[in-house]
């Protein structure tokens, strides 16, 4: 079981971003909540390990403090 | 009232004559409820010999479908009260569901009930509660030391240290009983629970379901087939099932703001099923109703010589056959600790790992049953959207298609933590552990779980230690036995694995000795 990585861990971290950014152009909100929900659920899989992925869920949860 | 109108009759099994007014009978065991549950209690302590009576205020066996769908563990169970068999030979077998989506005809997921084979019994079969009803009573009427009061109501429970005494009324005549243990099988809107006060906690889902049992020809597979949001109930789901005689179970979902009465005029419902299965389609209506999910368990089931089994302790909703089917589990958990108390073998203190078990075996049902709903019916716009992800990526990728939760059935639930257990001792490759309920194997031309009838069981890969008093030995070594069922318990030469009465593994050894077998027995019996 891993433990969930805080560190800067991507590169290219702007063209990252932008690309998550531009993927919701011209979106209605509703389409929006949609697509976020396609991703994490894509990311979720990838990452494959519960307790990394319920830690991410409960440090989101907490407004991302700490 | 033994006799209420607007419920359609089955079976007329009469008014069990009551005794003269103002008696008070001395029982030991005193069922309540006439259900699936009562009677398959009734059943298992009426075999072990106990002299039992069964209180139900209907003087009849009702012909409308309530549960259909009979788990493989409920087969298990009844095959040990010996109307498995019946069930099975009268039921649709069946062990694929498939969940589709909008009109697509292809399914997004799909899944099988029994994906360990060479077992004696299917995922599930399919089957109207009033037969399953039937088959219990008949087998029931052929005991002679179980009194079967169908037409008698109680009115009344007052509990002192010793037992518990209820008043009773039948077609004006009220008598008392007072009764060593009383089981409460008097389902969801138990009289019991209500005069006693209880609670019974839980969540009331705001979504409201249409069941429609008809009758047709059709020549579709026996398997479960749910859908989300197809063109002939946009945007909520529907579920089919085959029962036998030609019936079929729909389940439409209708949403909470809905006027009940409407719903199920007839006018109402034909149109949604002509909708579904073609303008031309023949069918004739056995019964509508409207079902509303609820998850609720009281927080105990035991309350000093009372004792909760089935609907009348938890209910869930209907999405993961976890009803009737937890239902058996409990009778199943609480038969045999009641069996040894009565005879005097066991503390009463047993009486509390039946708690124990079957809040576990509740929770995990609740637990399932919620999750289901929460898919089936999203409480917010995210929740939603989630579901709706889900499915979408469901069709093309793999990875997805796990989280498609249209119920999750009922299978049996271990107790890895109870105190009954003894904790392995060996390193096991794989295997069934301590907790766990058993797992089926071939056993020469019969099945293990045939063998294991309702005592303890010590089934060894070679043993000459000798078995304590009280267990029943099986050396598969001496004939019997399967490489399969060798394999599934890891049983290399030597090791041993202690049934308990119910089937469940209460522990196992490499290299088994008598005093740790005894050891084992007294710990499962809570000594």
């Amino acid at each position: 079981m891993g433990k969930l990585n805080t560190n800067p861990n991507v590169a290219y971290a702007d063209s990252v971003y932008q690309k998550l950014i531009d993927a919701h152009a011209g979106l209605s909100d509703a389409d929006s909540i949609a697509l976020n929900a396609r991703l994490i659920l894509l990311l979720i899989n990838h990452i494959g390990d519960r307790e990394v992925v319920e830690s991410a869920i409960e440090l989101a949860r907490r407004g991302g403090g700490d | 009232m033994a006799r209420p109108t607007g419920i359609p009759v089955w079976k007329d099994i009469g008014v069990a004559t009551p005794p003269a007014e103002g008696t008070l009978e001395e029982k030991k065991i005193v069922i309540v409820g006439g259900g699936p549950v009562g009677m398959a209690m009734a059943l298992d302590l009426g075999q072990r010999g106990h002299e039992v009576v069964i209180v139900t205020r209907w003087d009849f066996l009702p012909a409308y479908s309530k549960a259909i769908c009979w788990s493989k563990r409920s087969l298990d169970i009844l095959d040990r009260l010996g109307v498995g068999q019946k069930l099975v030979d009268k039921g649709v077998v069946w062990n694929v569901g498939k969940v589709f989506r909008g009109d697509e005809k292809e399914p997004v997921y799909e899944f099988d009930m029994l994906p360990v084979k060479e077992q004696k019994r299917p995922g599930f079969i399919n089957l109207q509660q009033y037969y399953a009803e039937e088959y219990l009573f008949d087998a029931i009427k052929a005991l002679p030391n179980v009194d079967f009061r169908s037409g008698h109501e109680v009115t009344g429970v007052t509990q002192d240290d010793g037992g518990v005494v209820i008043d009773v009324a039948c077609e004006g005549v009220s008598y008392k009983i007072r009764t060593t243990w009383l089981i409460a099988c008097d389902g969801n809107k138990s009289s019991i629970r209500d005069l006693m006060g209880l609670d019974f906690e839980g969540r009331v889902f705001e979504d409201n379901f249409l069941i429609a049992d008809i009758t047709m020809k059709q020549g579709r597979p026996s398997e479960r087939w749910f859908w989300f949001d197809p063109p002939f109930n946009p945007g909520q789901s529907v579920l089919l099932h085959k029962q036998p005689d030609d019936m079929w179970r729909i389940d439409f979902q209708v949403g909470w703001n809905i006027d009940r009465e409407a719903m199920t005029r007839d006018e109402n419902v034909e149109p949604r099923i002509r909708a579904m299965l073609g303008d031309d389609v023949e069918f004739k209506k056995e019964w509508y109703s409207i079902y509303t999910f609820q998850c609720r368990r009281m927080a105990r089931f035991v309350h000093g010589h009372v004792i909760f089994a089935g609907d009348s302790a938890h209910l869930v909703s209907p999405f993961g056959a976890r009803g009737c089917n937890g239902g058996f589990a409990d009778i199943d958990n609480l038969g045999w600790k009641l069996d040894l108390i009565l005879k005097g073998e066991a503390p009463e203190s047993l009486l509390e790992t039946y708690n124990y078990e079957a809040v576990v075996t509740a929770d995990e049902n609740i637990l399932n049953s919620t999750r289901s709903t929460d898919f089936l019916t999203p409480k917010s716009t995210v929740s939603e959207a989630f579901r709706d992800a889900v499915l979408t990526l469901a069709a093309d990728h793999a990875f997805a298609r796990p989280f498609v939760n249209s119920g999750r059935l009922s299978t049996a639930v271990a107790y890895p933590e109870s105190p009954l257990n003894t904790p392995d001792e060996d390193m096991w490759e794989g295997g069934v552990p301590p907790g766990s309920p058993p797992l089926d194997a071939p056993f020469g031309e019969e099945w293990l779980l045939d063998q294991l009838n309702g005592e303890f069981t010590l089934v060894a890969n070679g043993y000459d230690g000798g078995a304590p008093e009280g267990v029943r030995l099986i050396d598969l070594s001496t004939g019997g036995g399967s490489n399969v069922l060798l394999n599934r318990y890891d049983l290399s030469p030597g090791a041993a694995c202690l049934f308990r009465p119910d089937q469940y593994v209460a522990a196992r050894w490499k290299k088994p000795t008598k005093a740790k077998i005894n050891s084992a027995l007294r710990r499962a019996m809570g000594k």
